[in-house]
């Protein structure tokens, strides 16, 4: 399964499940990454991490390791 | 009739600016997420009678973070009136959900659509009648920062004090209210009607802090538990994802008919910015850029000519007005010093008004010119949303050290000053990076450390060019070691708030916001001069001019003085570090005070009424009493250890935890102790061969340094005592 760390700068995906428990998946179905939203993978940080995604409007930056936790497809 | 209105919304959604716009009162306006923490009460601008409470910005009610626990809680508990809830009309569908939240609370909602004018200009059309009717409650267009719409929102919130009742519009899948009539049923049918929905949902989604405050006896929790399994088991998913889905699905199904998008797919202007801000190439020549402009501005050219303006000509001798060569104005000492002759005042009174007071506390407001500079930069980036940016770039270097990418902007904000620094620590939301944050920004060297620097590089390296920079060298490693250290311990293990952050589309902030911040935190350095430190060269003169000589206690020289004798009592714990003198050891506790008291002490203890800010008067004398090794394991040791009290208060208030704050405080100088002891053994030992007891210690703190920097992180090492539950590794 692709996650949302995987995922190609540019490409618009859709979020297939949130992995994770308790406040960690909590708060990012909160921020709108819940199952069915349509993700746009917009850049990476000049380091390599976090990445920036425009989710339902706005743009949100969001680790590596936490993107990891996103299913998409 | 008294009213209470609640402000809620999300981080950086304008509260804060609409609060100010409604109450008139004076309060701090940033555009990085999360800036309003605390909740601040104001009477609405004439009347009297409706006071208004800005609750912290959040994005949901859940019990997860210290805001939004703050929130909850006050609207459960305090029950005001209505409830405004601004929504950033550029991102309505975020902040629908926690519209969805309030609604349920059974407390009247009227929705304040900030930003219309943004969204104007973006072509985007929001529809007032569908939203209102999609949320059951009534809509207001506002543009906070213009001050548009405002009079209408707070007619409306007024009569909706009357007893309207807003009912939620949105309800959840069949399987799932099922299961929340029953809760109400079960356990709630005892609360007012309006309230049963909130706390059936929270019982849902297993909220224990509210299980708790409704003292559930363990059958009734076993009851609801099993009606509870069985939806997720139905859903296939648990009962918090659930809501959270469901809330999202109800905002999908509406979004359509209450927003028309625009220009899709095409780049903002805000997008073209970041498109070079943010470049893989151009993000890092960038910030250093930015970086370089705000040091040399603040803090070498306009700051420091005003700081040499308030230091020697205020403060001073005196000055030529705006430069004129025949309009000299005297500086205050002088003015006062002539006052205070002419009326014939006591010798001892006039000591202790001039060099004590108008010294000490002057040499503190000397540099308020040179923070104030700083600030107003810092309130720029803030306010045009380049800082969310400098966390998104830095983010991952910080990461590696046990911080956040957020942690950049308290450690910036501390060069200026630890106070506000600490307290910018708020905006970060994960526990454990905060508290790392709070615990290691005051190693950074702050404005009034600057002196203490200036002193001893003047004093014994001839003003060489490289120990400012080593400097905030050491500063920035004793950070990130910290931070390695730290991180590995099991008080900072488990995270459990992922990093999310907003970032904001850039836009001008208004002249007057960015002043308002920077006087709030002007003013924080200004009030601590006026008390703490005012009370501290009292102290500090009366000390160090009175004592006993001769068997009475009254005037005496210095070296016979009460701050002289305490000094030589504990002047033995500092000998290992290489300046067991008691002017040295005075010093430092004087330091604890405020930082730029050691120079301030090291005039009045080597007998100088007044001296010049880097304390040129003494150097001659300081360069006597101490070497280059010990001098610069002096200058460590007051670069790391604990604060002035006035940032070591505020550590006290944003970890809100005794056990905390002294851990904090204790760390700090135990590590300072630790680092300038090696520096001083190994120095002395690589310079002139001499080994000693000391010089074991020193290896033995190197090895053991070294260790604690590499080891792997094992589940059994406990630093410290029972300060967070355990969370598994």
């Amino acid at each position: 399964m692709q996650t949302l760390r995987e995922s190609k700068v540019g490409t618009k995906v859709r979020v297939v499940k949130v992995g994770s428990t308790g406040s960690m998946k909590r708060r990012i179905m909160e921020m709108g990454i819940t199952k069915g939203t349509e993700l746009v993978v917009r850049k990476v940080a000049p380091l390599g991490d976090p990445i920036e995604i425009t989710v339902r409007g706005y743009e949100l930056s969001i680790r590596k390791a936490d993107a990891e936790l996103i299913e998409v497809e | 009739m008294s009213v209470t209105i609640a402000l809620a919304g999300n981080p950086n959604s304008g509260k804060t600016t609409l609060f100010n716009s409604l109450t008139g009162s004076n309060q701090y306006v940033g555009n990085w997420p999360g800036v309003t923490v605390e909740k601040k009460e104001g009477k609405l601008r004439g009347n009297k009678d409706i006071s208004i409470m800005d609750l912290p910005g959040i994005y949901s009610l859940s019990p997860y973070s210290l805001e939004e626990v703050v929130s909850r809680n006050y609207l459960i508990d305090e029950r005001p009136d209505v409830i405004i809830n601004i929504i950033d009309g550029t991102n309505i569908e975020r902040n629908l959900f926690l519209t969805t939240q309030l609604t349920e609370i059974g407390i009247p909602v009227i929705i304040a659509v900030n930003m219309m004018d943004m969204v104007d200009k973006s072509g985007n059309k929001i529809n007032a009648e569908n939203l209102k009717k999609a949320l059951g409650c009534d809509i207001v267009y506002i543009s906070a920062l213009k001050n548009t719409g405002v009079a209408e929102l707070t007619e409306l919130a007024i009569k909706a004090a009357d007893g309207t009742k807003t009912i939620p519009q949105h309800s959840f899948s069949g399987s799932v209210e099922h299961t929340l009539a029953h809760i109400e049923e079960a356990v709630l049918h005892k609360l007012p009607e309006e309230q049963q929905r909130f706390y059936a949902i929270k019982l849902f989604e297993r909220d224990a802090k509210i299980a708790e405050k409704l003292a559930l006896t363990g059958e009734q929790i076993a009851h609801i538990e099993e009606d509870i399994k069985r939806r997720e088991a139905e859903l296939d998913d648990d009962s918090e994802s659930i809501i959270s889905a469901e809330r999202y699905k109800y905002i999908d199904s509406i979004i359509n008919d209450c927003l028309k998008v625009k220009n899709k797919g095409q780049l903002s202007i805000s997008d073209k910015i970041d498109k070079i801000v943010t470049n893989r190439f151009l993000a890092l020549p960038i910030f250093v850029l930015v970086m370089i402009i705000v040091y040399t501005v603040s803090v070498t050219t306009v700051g420091g000519w005003a700081t040499d303006w308030a230091n020697d000509g205020l403060f001073g001798d005196g000055f030529h007005l705006f430069g004129i060569e025949n309009v000299w104005i005297p500086g205050i000492p002088v003015i006062v010093g002539d006052a205070l002759e002419a009326i014939g005042c006591a010798e001892w009174l006039h000591g202790l008004i001039v060099d004590g007071i108008i010294g000490g506390v002057g040499a503190v407001l000397g540099f308020v010119p040179q923070i104030l500079v700083l600030f107003i930069f810092l309130a720029f980036l803030e306010g045009c949303g380049y800082m969310a940016r400098i966390a998104f770039i830095l983010d991952r270097i910080f990461r590696k050290f046990g911080l956040s990418g957020k942690s950049f902007i308290p450690i910036l904000i501390g060069t200026g000053c630890g106070v506000p620094g600490i307290m910018a620590s708020r905006t970060i939301e994960s526990d454990s990076d905060r508290k790392m944050t709070i615990m290691t920004t005051t190693f950074i060297p702050c404005a009034a450390k600057l002196p203490i620097i200036a002193l001893i590089a003047g004093a014994l390296f001839g003003g060489a060019w490289w120990v400012a920079p080593s400097a905030y060298f050491i500063g920035i490693a004793a950070i990130l070691c910290s931070g390695v250290i730290l991180k590995k311990t099991r008080m900072f293990t488990g995270d459990t708030l992922p990093f999310v952050m907003e970032l904001p589309p850039y836009h001008f902030p208004t002249v007057g916001a960015i002043l308002r911040s920077m006087w709030e935190r002007g003013w924080s350095f200004i009030k601590k001069a006026g008390t703490i430190i005012l009370l501290a060269v009292i102290f500090v003169w009366f000390t160090s001019n009175f004592g006993i000589e001769d068997g009475s206690f009254g005037m005496v020289d210095m070296d016979n003085s009460i701050l002289a004798a305490f000094g030589n009592a504990i002047a033995w714990i500092f000998v290992p570090l290489g300046w067991g003198n008691w002017q040295a050891a005075v010093a430092a506790i004087t330091g604890l005070i405020a930082k730029e008291n050691v120079v301030g002490t090291f005039g009045v203890l080597f007998g100088f009424a007044e001296v010049a800010e880097d304390g040129a008067e003494v150097w001659t004398l300081l360069a006597a009493s101490f070497t280059a090794l010990s001098a610069y394991s002096f200058l460590i040791f007051n670069l790391l250890c604990a604060p002035c009290f006035a940032a070591i208060g505020a550590i006290r208030r944003e970890m809100n935890n005794v056990r905390w704050f002294w851990f904090a405080i204790g760390y700090q100088t135990v590590f300072a102790y630790a680092v300038s002891l090696c520096v001083y053994q190994l120095g002395m030992l690589f310079t002139i061969g001499s080994f000693g007891i000391g010089t074991v210690f020193a290896f033995a703190l190197t090895a053991f340094f070294i260790y604690m920097l590499v080891r792997k992180p094992k589940k059994n090492i406990r630093l410290g005592f029972g300060l967070k539950q355990e969370v598994n590794v």
